[in-house]
Formats: C-alpha cells, sequence, structure tokens
C-alpha cells in the first residue's frame, strides 16, 4: 500500500489511539494539538474503562453491556456500533493491560474492576483514580515510540481552525495556526481526523479542561458539517464547587461504596459526622434500592438538584449535598481512590476519609458532537471524528466509564477508516487543486487580522464568564421552552455584542486573547444548537429533561436530532435512530428485585440469537 | 471597600525582551486559586496603579493538578499555581516563570525538552502491535501500587527548576526521565529492554551528573520518590557497565 499522509486533530485518547493505528500501518502523521499531547484533558478522567471482562464470576457479558448503554442512554444511540464498541472492550482493555497501563490489580495479579452507574456488574477497570491520565500517558508513549520512529510529527501548541475543503465540497487539509508566532499555514492531508474533545467550557465553569471550547468542530460545522443531538449535555451530579473551575468527584467514590445524603431535617448544621444515622436522609437508596447511589447520572443529577433547589433539604440551605466515604477503611481509601480523595484535600483543604464531602452537580460531558457515519466519517467527505467531539456512542446519557472506551474504539474505527478512504480515492494530499492551501490560509489569516483589530468596548472574557452562567441557569438539569427562547436571544444578543469587542492586546507573539476571541464565536455558534435542539425536542429523554413534557416520546422524538449551519441559525432536521438489535422499552431504575438484571439478560439473548458472544476469557 | 487580593506579575512580552514588573488589586472571593486571579486579570487588565496593560499569557489546562501545566513560581516556590490557594500564600503573590526552561512569553515557558528526554530514553512497553494478543502479563498488587506511583508523574518540571545540577551550563537529563526508566524497567515486557534504558542514562548528561542534591523529592507535587529512582537506577547501571564490561 502506499504511504499514505494523514492529520490528527487532537492528542486526547481518541486522537492518540488513532495515530498510533495509522502509523502502525505504515503511515505518516501530522498530530496537531492546543496543548502537548501529555496534557490533554483526558487526564481528568478519573474512574475507569469498562468492559465486560467478567473475572467476578457474575456472568456479565459484552452483550448485557451492550443492553445498559442503550437502556442508560434512553435508546438514542444507534445500536450497531454500540454493540460494536461492547463486543471490542474487553480487548482494549486487555490492550492497555499489554501496554503498561496500571491499572489495580486483584490478589492473583489479574485485573480488579469495580462498579459504575448504571449496571449491577463488576465492569469498570481503574487505575488508582486517575485512570485516565494512566491510560493517556499509554498512549502518549506509543505515539512517541513511533514520533522516534519518524512517522508521527507533533505541532503542540497548534490550533486548527477548520478543514480544508476542494470545490467538490471533500475535506482536503486543514488550516492550522501555529500560537507561538500566531503564523497561518495550510496543510494538506489524505484525510483528516477531529478528535477534539468536548464542548462543556460553553458553559463557563464545569468539569472540562480549558481548550474544550469545541471551537474545531464548530468550525467544521460552519463550514456545513452536520452537528447531532447537540442538546444532551451531561451533568454530573458530583462535583466540587469552586471559583475557577467546577473539579469533578468521580462515579467511582460511589462504586467503591460513597453515599449520598442530606440531614433530615432542613437547615440541620451540627457537623456532619455527629447527625445520627437514622436523622441522614440517603435519598438515593430510599428512592432506587436496587441501584442505590449508582444510578445513571442524569438520574442522580435530578434527583440532587431536586433535593436542593426545589425541596430546600441542601446542606444548610445551601446547593450541596454529603458524599460520605468515611465509613470505608482508609487503606482501601487511599489504594483505589487516592488520586481523587487528593484533589478534595487539596482544593477544598478537608480530608473526605474523615469529613464527608460537600458536592453540587456539574456540566461534565456532551453527548451530541459532529454527525458522522458508522466508519466515524462526517457529512463532509475525508472529515473523520472520534472522542467525545463526535455523538454516536452514548445516545441521551452516557454511562460512566464509557467515555474512555468510546475515545479508544472510535480512534480505532477511525484509522482504519481513513485508510480505506484515502486508499480508495485518485487524488489526495499530493495533488490538491492549485492555490487551494495558500488561498485558504489566506482566507484564515485574513479573518486574524481583523480581530486582531477589533478596537470596540467589550471584553472577550466578560462575554463568556455571562455565557457561561447563562447557559447554566437554563440549558442544564431542568429546561423550559420560554427561558430557551430568551436564552437564544440572548445569544443573538451576545452574538451583536462580540462584533464591538476590544481586543485587550495587540501583540502578534502567543496573543491568547485573540486566539480565545476567535473561539468564542465558534462557542457561540455552538451554544445555539444546544438551545435551538432543546427548544425544539418537546419530551424528556436521559439528561434532556423538560417538565412541561415530562415522558419519553418515541413517537416524536426517538430521532437524532441533526443540525446545519445557516445563516439564520441552526436548521433542525430529524434522522431515524437504528433500534434494529434491542426494541426500546420504558426506562426505569426505581424496581426492587432483579427485573432489570434479567431483563437485560433476556433482551442480550434475544438480540445475541446466531451471534458470536464476544470475547470473553 | 471591598477586600482585594495584591498580585505581583513578572511579564516579558517574548523571548530575550526585557521583563518587568507588573501589581494587580484582584477582588477577594472565597476559596479563590492563583487561577482565579489570572482569570480576574483577563476580564479587567489594568494594573493597581490603574494603567491599561495585556491578560497575563500563562499555561493552564485541567486545572486540578493532573495534566501540570500550570506549573510557575509562586511566592519564591515552584508548584502548580492551580492547586495555590490565596488563603494559604502571603500578599502581594508573587507569579514568575520556571527559570530552568526559555520563556515563551510571562509565566509560559517551552518545557519541550523534557518530552524529548522521555524520547531519549525510549519511555514505553514495546509491544508487538496494538491487535488483539490477549492479557498482558500479571502483575502482583504491591507491585501495581509502586509503578503507579511513579507513573503519576505529569512532566511538569518541579523537579528540573529545584536541581542545581539542572542549569544552562549542563546537559542533566534531570529526576523525571531517570524516575520514568526505572517505571519501563520494572514492568516485564518493559525489562526485556531494560538495557537500552540504561545506556541511555550512561550518555553525557545521564545519571551520573546527579549531585545528590536531593531538593527533587521535596518539590515533586505528586510525592514520586524520585531520590530512590535515581538511586536504583545509579546501581543499575552501574551493573550493566560492569556486565558490558566483562562482555556477559
Amino acid at each position: 500500500m502506499a504511504k499514505q499522509k494523514h492529520i490528527v486533530v487532537g492528542g486526547g485518547l481518541a486522537g492518540l489511539m488513532a495515530t498510533i493505528r495509522l502509523a502502525e500501518a505504515g503511515h505518516e502523521v501530522s498530530l496537531i494539538s492546543f496543548v502537548p499531547v501529555k496534557r490533554s484533558h483526558s487526564v481528568c478522567a478519573q474512574g475507569g474503562i469498562n468492559g465486560a471482562v467478567n473475572t467476578k464470576g457474575e456472568g456479565d457479558s459484552p452483550d448485557i453491556h451492550f443492553d445498559d448503554t442503550i437502556y442508560g442512554g434512553d435508546f438514542l444511540a444507534n445500536q450497531p456500533p454500540v454493540r460494536g464498541m461492547c463486543r471490542a472492550a474487553p480487548g482494549i482493555i486487555y490492550l492497555l493491560d499489554r501496554m503498561g497501563v496500571t491499572f489495580n490489580r486483584t490478589s492473583e495479579g489479574l485485573l480488579d474492576f469495580r462498579r459504575f452507574g448504571g449496571t449491577l456488574y463488576n465492569r469498570t477497570a481503574f487505575a488508582g483514580a486517575t485512570t485516565g491520565q494512566q491510560i493517556l500517558y499509554a498512549l502518549d508513549e506509543q505515539v512517541r515510540r513511533h514520533e522516534a520512529a519518524g512517522l508521527v510529527k507533533k505541532f503542540e501548541f497548534w490550533e486548527c481552525l477548520g478543514p480544508i475543503l476542494d470545490d467538490a465540497g471533500n475535506c482536503r487539509g486543514v488550516v492550522a495556526l501555529d500560537q507561538t508566532d500566531m503564523s497561518v499555514h495550510g496543510m494538506a492531508a489524505d484525510a483528516v481526523l477531529f478528535a477534539t474533545g468536548g464542548c462543556g467550557i460553553i458553559y463557563g465553569k464545569s468539569t472540562l479542561s480549558t481548550t474544550c471550547t469545541g471551537t474545531a468542530v464548530s468550525s467544521a460545522y460552519q463550514m456545513g458539517a452536520a452537528y447531532a443531538n447537540g442538546e444532551f449535555i451531561q451533568v454530573h451530579p458530583t462535583a466540587i464547587p469552586g471559583t475557577d473551575k467546577l473539579r469533578l468527584m468521580s462515579e467511582s467514590a460511589r462504586g467503591e461504596g460513597g453515599r449520598v445524603w442530606v440531614p433530615r431535617r432542613a437547615g440541620d448544621n451540627r457537623a456532619p459526622k455527629s447527625i445520627p444515622e437514622a436523622e441522614r436522609r440517603y435519598f438515593l437508596e430510599e428512592k432506587y434500592p436496587k441501584y442505590g447511589n449508582l444510578v445513571p447520572r442524569d438520574i442522580a443529577t435530578r434527583e440532587i438538584f431536586d433535593i436542593c433547589v426545589n425541596q430546600k433539604m441542601g446542606i444548610n440551605g445551601e446547593r450541596a449535598v454529603y458524599l460520605d466515604l468515611t465509613h470505608l477503611p482508609r487503606t482501601t481509601l487511599d489504594r483505589k481512590l487516592g488520586g481523587i480523595l487528593e484533589i478534595y484535600e487539596k482544593f477544598v483543604g478537608v480530608d473526605p476519609r474523615d469529613e464527608p464531602m460537600k458536592v453540587f452537580p456539574a456540566v461534565h460531558y456532551s453527548m451530541g458532537g459532529i454527525w458522522v457515519d458508522f466508519d466515524q466519517m462526517c457529512s463532509l467527505p475525508g472529515l473523520f471524528a472520534a472522542g467525545e467531539c463526535e455523538y454516536q456512542y452514548h445516545g441521551a446519557n452516557r454511562l460512566g466509564a464509557n467515555s474512555l472506551l468510546s475515545c479508544i474504539y472510535g480512534g480505532q474505527v477511525a484509522a482504519a477508516s481513513m485508510i480505506r478512504y484515502a486508499g480508495g480515492r485518485k487524488s489526495g494530499a499530493g495533488d490538491l487543486p492549485p492555490n487551494l492551501l495558500t488561498s485558504e490560509a489566506g482566507r484564515w489569516s485574513g479573518l486574524q487580522d481583523r480581530i486582531g483589530r477589533m478596537a470596540g468596548p467589550e471584553n472577550p472574557y466578560v462575554i463568556w464568564k455571562e455565557l457561561g452562567e447563562m447557559m447554566t441557569d437554563n440549558v442544564t438539569v431542568v429546561r423550559d421552552n420560554a427561558r430557551l427562547k430568551a436564552t437564544d436571544d440572548r445569544l443573538l444578543a451576545m452574538m451583536d455584542r462580540w462584533r464591538r469587542i476590544g481586543l485587550p492586546d495587540s501583540g502578534r507573539h502567543t496573543n491568547q486573547g485573540l486566539v480565545f476571541t476567535r473561539q468564542l464565536w465558534n462557542m457561540l455558534e455552538l451554544a445555539r444548537v444546544i438551545v435551538v435542539g432543546a427548544l425544539q425536542r418537546n419530551e424528556s429523554r436521559g439528561a434532556h429533561y423538560k417538565p412541561e413534557f415530562p415522558d419519553r416520546d418515541d413517537a416524536s422524538f426517538l430521532k437524532t436530532t441533526r443540525a446545519v449551519w445557516s445563516q439564520a441559525g441552526p436548521r433542525i432536521t430529524y434522522d431515524a435512530v437504528d433500534t434494529s438489535l434491542i426494541p426500546p422499552r420504558k426506562r426505569v431504575y426505581t424496581t426492587t428485585g432483579n427485573e432489570d438484571k434479567k431483563e437485560a439478560k433476556n433482551a442480550a439473548d434475544r438480540k445475541g440469537a446466531g451471534a458470536p458472544a464476544g470475547p470473553t476469557r | 471597600m471591598p477586600q482585594t487580593v495584591r498580585v505581583r506579575v513578572r511579564r516579558q512580552d517574548r523571548p530575550g525582551s526585557d521583563e518587568r514588573w507588573e501589581e494587580f488589586a484582584v477582588p477577594y472571593v472565597p476559596s479563590m486559586n492563583v487561577i482565579y486571579c489570572l482569570m480576574e486579570i483577563q476580564r479587567n487588565p489594568v494594573t493597581a496603579a490603574g494603567v491599561k496593560t495585556t491578560p497575563v499569557v500563562w499555561e493552564a489546562h485541567c486545572l486540578e493538578e493532573v495534566c501540570g501545566a500550570c506549573t510557575m513560581i509562586v511566592n519564591g516556590r515552584v508548584r502548580q499555581s492551580c492547586s495555590a490557594l490565596v488563603d494559604k500564600l502571603e500578599q502581594p503573590i508573587t507569579l514568575a516563570p520556571m527559570t530552568k526552561f526559555p520563556v515563551v512569553r510571562d509565566l509560559q515557558v517551552n518545557r519541550g525538552r523534557m518530552f524529548s528526554d522521555l524520547i531519549k530514553i525510549k519511555g514505553w512497553i514495546p509491544i508487538q502491535g496494538t491487535y488483539d494478543l490477549g492479557p498482558g502479563p500479571r502483575i502482583a498488587s504491591d507491585q501495581q501500587e509502586e509503578v503507579y506511583k511513579l507513573s503519576t508523574c505529569m512532566t511538569c518540571g518541579c523537579c528540573l527548576e529545584v536541581c542545581p545540577n539542572v542549569n544552562s551550563r549542563s546537559s542533566f537529563i534531570g529526576p523525571a526521565a531517570i524516575s520514568q526508566a526505572r517505571l519501563f524497567n520494572s514492568h516485564p515486557t518493559g525489562a526485556m529492554n531494560a538495557g537500552e534504558r540504561l545506556d541511555a542514562l550512561m550518555e553525557p548528561g545521564g545519571i551520573s551528573e546527579c549531585g545528590n542534591a536531593q531538593n527533587c523529592l521535596e518539590a515533586c507535587p505528586k510525592e514520586i520518590p524520585l531520590t530512590t529512582s535515581i538511586g536504583t537506577m545509579g546501581r543499575d547501571v552501574t551493573l550493566h557497565a560492569i556486565r558490558k564490561l566483562l562482555g556477559t
């Protein structure tokens, strides 16, 4: 096979996995990343990675994992790719194990697994409570090996400004900015992968890292790429409030036995440890006796929100509940949760081994993202996407510890598709239409110059703060059509204000303000996709909850939202969801018996008939 | 009058240009950290003296002390600025870039050498390929706990910053990369090419340039036993050298 030239944008788990696969097949990869790839946001993933390896004698299987994922996602995900992912999961965990990921072990030296939300099985492999960091490092090391061999070239502190399209609308490369000297470059490729992560920074303070603005996918969206299910934003039930960011307190804290509670009496301001057991309200355990504290995230979040906001039962009337680990042995806590307890200790100054943590929900993950087909290709041919930036694997709500899996699996599928796509095309990186690279680089460079000269009264960081507060207040846990409409109007007003920004820095060397101002526009465009999508979806499903329309409405909305950019704002259409493998059923976690486990098993059996059971070792 | 926090920042517009100090007065909010101060300056880039200036440039990403990006010198001590809580700092808070790496702008430095050093020590497990070859080697739980600690190194550069032997006149690779060599040499598969990593540590700028100041141990925000790593690798390098000499 002829050597191909690929571009991968983003160096988190999805981008690195794809890079490894492309290089392993002998192809050249240019890897573009805002930050040194070893510092990518995947580093923040804490709890673990799911795979039904079934080492605990529970009878778990990839098909039950598949059912849990589809059911947990309220049936909004197309089912065939999700089944592919769940079946590949045990092999992916073994691969990471071979790469040297420091997974926790059992007394026999085997991989240990713990429980996570939305399942009744111990299916989550973990490395302390910094699993994302450990997996990211393992992939980073493998990429470094290919870098040493000359197949991978990294462009760190670079930013992809947008895809380059030819006259036929095929993606032929990208325009990228060297953020150090602010020079703009056209780069050609046989295929391009966006693995650019989530967009939670649109919400201002969230659990995301500072670069997770969604700017690259927003740019592709504005150039014609469809964006899917934008309104599905996961709000994680447990985060530590902060002034600069809301720090995640992993679901693994509950997976290891952590309990969520508030005092039974409103305004009870005694120290938490002096409140007797009978005067505590373990509201998740009471309402969901079987799943207890490990109901899916959207449900736990709504319950905590209801307790604090509607019932005014939060600790001292504040927006906070206790997440309590103090009944667990210190040695277990240190061995399995050390990383996250350290975060709480460092940022709050209280030892969570001695005193219950105070937590509240925070924006955490975007289930929606750039639309892709089952080969991870966007609606712009030649442009692929993998990881949190695309929409494919989590439906209306993501299960904990499925994100690392979807990143790695998506990266693998994308790399194979890119090689196939590039191999099947007559023209590639070597024969671009004349002047396409220079004219596109010139266009972006011109835009940058115009932003650089903006001299109005508005400050971009102030607009961003207001954007974040508005989105958090109106487009998270509970959604209301009148408020969504008002939010969209305010977004339009903010776009107007954007035009009156005065750039606080006119320098042409590492000008972060200029970069941020351009990204802010992209955030505003993407925010409209989220808001308009939410406004038009008149039902409640997974993370999208509207009290006016409290039920799931499969007849009207068992559909993928598809947003396409237009001058007048996002144009929304709906695609049918592929539910060919598991018939949709009502999603209920309040049962007390073994109904769910049996139902999952039955569903898995029905659909698994005649199909291979997947890798089980 | 609202309470304010005094922050002094060392500014430098580009590599090689003049340095200057600027002081800011940032409104106090409970539980604020240094990152929040810098964010406030972005929203209102005006010095305490009322002079308009540019927002401060600094590198930051995760803001929860797992990525290593926001490392700088806070009140004379190298650390991550995200976990530097204002309530625990003396004022005025002084912020300066690390000194062992070239300044890009203001508080941002270029730590690229640390990543190149990981190539030098062949910092990876040489797996045969990413296709399905079954599980990896079994590893005892105790062993996992030991290597996990080493593997939390976020390449932040604190250990290089405090090491007297890392300076403009030396090519010393520094504690981080040596400890990473130990990490990969401890893995059953990584051990198969342990010799290549030891060779790298025997080169000029290698482990022999450690002066045993032990500052690194204290400075590491992840409490990685760096001096133990250097000790272990030092012994392994010596044995490796003897074996090579004897041709065994």
